[in-house]
């Protein structure tokens, strides 16, 4: 795959995890993480076959309907976070310190590791520096979700780089899945008290 | 036949299975039953040898494919087997006295296969993504429904899913260094990277915030199961990578550096243990002292007996943590938190289940007569050969957890005048306390009665057990 055309899912991955940082609608946050996943498809894609990429796109995209599923079955009031990273220009600005610091990694690890191209290394670094800040200003279950969910996307575009094993593909897309599954639960379980307590 | 499918595949889908369950005594005692048949079955039946009923024979294999790559338990893997499930069985008839055990149960034995998958897949550095399977597994024991997920929880995830990237990443880079050993940028990275994968992965200092948290919100029952298995599992996956990597094996910083980890984790627990005032806690505190230990018993320069003194460790510690999380369990039922001021006195209450906590927390002090203390005294003994400085720092994080210990069953007997001694404990846990209390006894004076059980644990390793 030419260079250039792996350079637009980095765009991609680039405006999700920004968008997936600031917004608070579950729906758009939700929405994003889907298209973010297509932007990880597209940089595996670079290293796997179309059926073993496809693995990853279809995994994501049903671990993101997990929790919409979850989500709109709950009522939830509207999220206020107690911490006090709370504004979004703070995360704005949060996520613009990750992504200059991960150009310069990225750039480093592509030196180190050459078989990973820099266009992957950026957007794995990307989403791993993304979802690490993300885990970092939320406790609650479906936000800890999404954050953890972004962090292995990072790490799944570097990492079939390096390992195109089908039985890793099978491993990774369970715990995706797994993943969601619990943030799905974790949902539930928080809203099941607050009915009981009603 | 294979011994993948009998000690893999046949736990997990009895998992699914016992998930069906509807009542905790059937599901305690055929759970308990089946790990305790999977344990025996594994000290019995040999593997990849000829096996005769008459004129019928047939052999079980020790490898199964998955998707191209190879599930493996040979006949050097069969002790740690017996080992973890009769652990599992263990802790699952322990559970009869609880009414845990319709969690516990089906979940646990999926965690305990999923551990076993993750000793057995080849290549071995699989194992990171199967233990993270059974973290993802454990949530739902660890958040009962209509309880609100803790820090800890939250924390527990966070941290043990940050391992396996970590874990599997370093793994690639480390197949590199054994190819150009000379590339020290490789070896800094790969080492780093190694280093942060067990850092999150067994709780190291300073990762380990999360431990007290859950042992503080969680079910004590579960959350001690699932300590318990997780850090022994973590521990095997570390020794692996050990014995793997010749350069890592022969390198000396890394034994200093499992001992300065190991140092930290038991003084800063036992520092902290002194001025807990919940149970849970102090539990936690515990549970990650016993984790430093096993570090140190690795760092010991005497290769011949640090991986034995590790695995001598194991029973004594399976056998203390689940008599201290069941009693804390049923003290739990009891009182509303477990809280100091709420749990006051209770030793007229619950006089079975308070000295099972204390002599449970004794027990991991290593105080003599007791299950622990052979091994912990012979890994302070080889410590003070090595390093009086680190000998010291050992007793001071030892004597930290007996002040928690001491303020515990100061806590427990603080009765008001005048009120009654009545034991409020069933037959059935009394008997189960009675006979931990016992075994407490027995293993601590008769030690070498788990010799034959742990004798032969080191062999599954190829280099650093032989």
């Amino acid at each position: 795959m030419s260079d250039i055309l792996l350079w637009i899912p980095v765009v991609v991955l680039l405006f999700t995890s920004f968008g997936l940082l600031i917004s608070r609608d579950w729906r758009w946050s939700l929405a994003l993480l889907a298209l973010q996943y297509f932007g990880v498809f597209w940089l595996v894609f670079a290293h796997w076959p179309l059926s073993m990429a496809a693995v990853k796109l279809v995994t994501g995209w049903m671990a993101t309907a997990a929790l919409a599923m979850t989500r709109l079955g709950v009522k939830l009031p509207t999220p206020t976070e107690s911490a006090w990273p709370q504004g979004s220009l703070f995360r704005v600005f949060a996520a613009i310190v990750v992504a200059i610091t991960a150009a310069p990694l990225a750039q480093g690890i592509a030196l180190s590791l050459p078989e990973i191209g820099l266009a992957e290394t950026w957007g794995g670094m990307l989403l791993i520096g993304m979802g690490m800040l993300h885990l970092g200003m939320t406790t609650r279950p479906m936000w800890v979700t999404v954050g953890l969910l972004t962090v292995l996307s990072g790490f799944e575009v570097l990492y079939a780089a390096v390992e195109n094993s089908i039985l890793v593909a099978a491993l990774l897309a369970a715990v995706n899945l797994c993943l969601a599954l619990v943030g799905s639960y974790l949902l539930n379980v928080s809203v099941a008290r607050e009915d009981t307590n009603r | 036949m294979n011994a993948p499918f009998i000690w893999i595949i046949l736990p997990l889908g009895a998992a699914a299975l016992f998930l069906l369950g509807r009542s905790e005594r059937w599901s305690a005692l055929a759970g308990g039953g089946f790990m305790l048949f999977l344990s025996v079955m594994a000290a019995q039946l040999p593997v990849d040898t000829a096996i005769g009923f008459g004129s019928v024979a047939f052999r079980i294999d020790s490898s199964l494919a998955v998707l191209g790559r190879r599930l493996v338990i040979s006949s050097a893997d069969q002790p740690i087997l017996v080992l973890l499930y009769g652990i599992a069985a263990f802790w699952f008839v322990g559970s009869l006295a609880t009414n845990y055990a319709q969690r516990l149960v089906p979940f646990g034995m999926a965690i305990t296969a999923l551990l076993v998958a993750s000793l057995a897949v080849e290549p071995f550095l699989f194992a990171a993504l199967l233990i993270e399977m059974a973290v993802l597994i454990s949530i739902p024991l660890l958040v009962v429904p209509h309880e609100v997920p803790g820090r800890g929880v939250i924390r527990f995830l966070i941290y043990q899913t940050l391992a396996m990237p970590f874990i599997l990443f370093s793994g690639f880079l480390l197949s590199g260094v054994e190819a150009s050993p000379g590339d020290l940028a490789l070896v800094i990275q790969a080492t780093s990277l190694l280093g942060l994968g067990f850092a999150f992965l067994l709780a190291v200092f300073p990762f380990y915030t999360w431990i007290p948290l859950l042992t503080e919100e969680a079910p004590p029952y579960a959350v001690g199961f699932i300590l318990l298995m997780f850090s022994t599992a973590g521990l095997l996956m570390g020794l692996n990578f050990i014995d793997r990597y010749t350069w890592l094996r022969e390198t000396p910083l890394l034994y200093d550096a499992l001992r300065l980890a190991g140092i930290l984790m038991l003084t800063t627990s036992g520092i902290w243990a002194a001025f807990q005032r919940h149970l849970g806690r102090l539990f936690g505190y515990a549970v990650i002292a016993e984790t430093g230990v096993s570090l140190l018993s690795l760092s010991l320069s005497n290769r011949a007996i640090n991986v034995e003194l590790f695995f001598l460790l194991l029973f004594p510690r399976a056998l203390a943590l689940g008599i201290w999380a069941l009693s804390i369990s049923l003290v739990k039922e009891k009182a509303s938190t477990l809280r100091f001021n709420a749990v006051r006195g209770l030793a007229r209450t619950l006089p079975f289940a308070v000295v099972g906590i204390f002599l449970a927390q004794l027990s991991l002090d290593g105080l003599p007569l007791l299950a622990g203390f052979p091994i912990r005294q012979a890994i302070w003994e080889q410590l003070s050969r090595e390093s009086l400085t680190i000998a010291f720092w050992f007793g001071i994080g030892t004597f930290g957890l007996l002040i928690g210990a001491i303020r515990t069953a100061a806590a427990l007997v603080m009765a008001p005048s005048g009120k009654p001694w009545s034991p409020n404990e069933t037959l059935l846990q009394q008997f189960l306390l009675g006979t931990g209390w016992a075994a407490l006894f027995l293993f601590g004076i008769f030690p070498q009665w788990t010799q034959p059980l742990l004798v032969n644990l080191p062999i599954m390793f190829e280099h650093i057990g032989r």
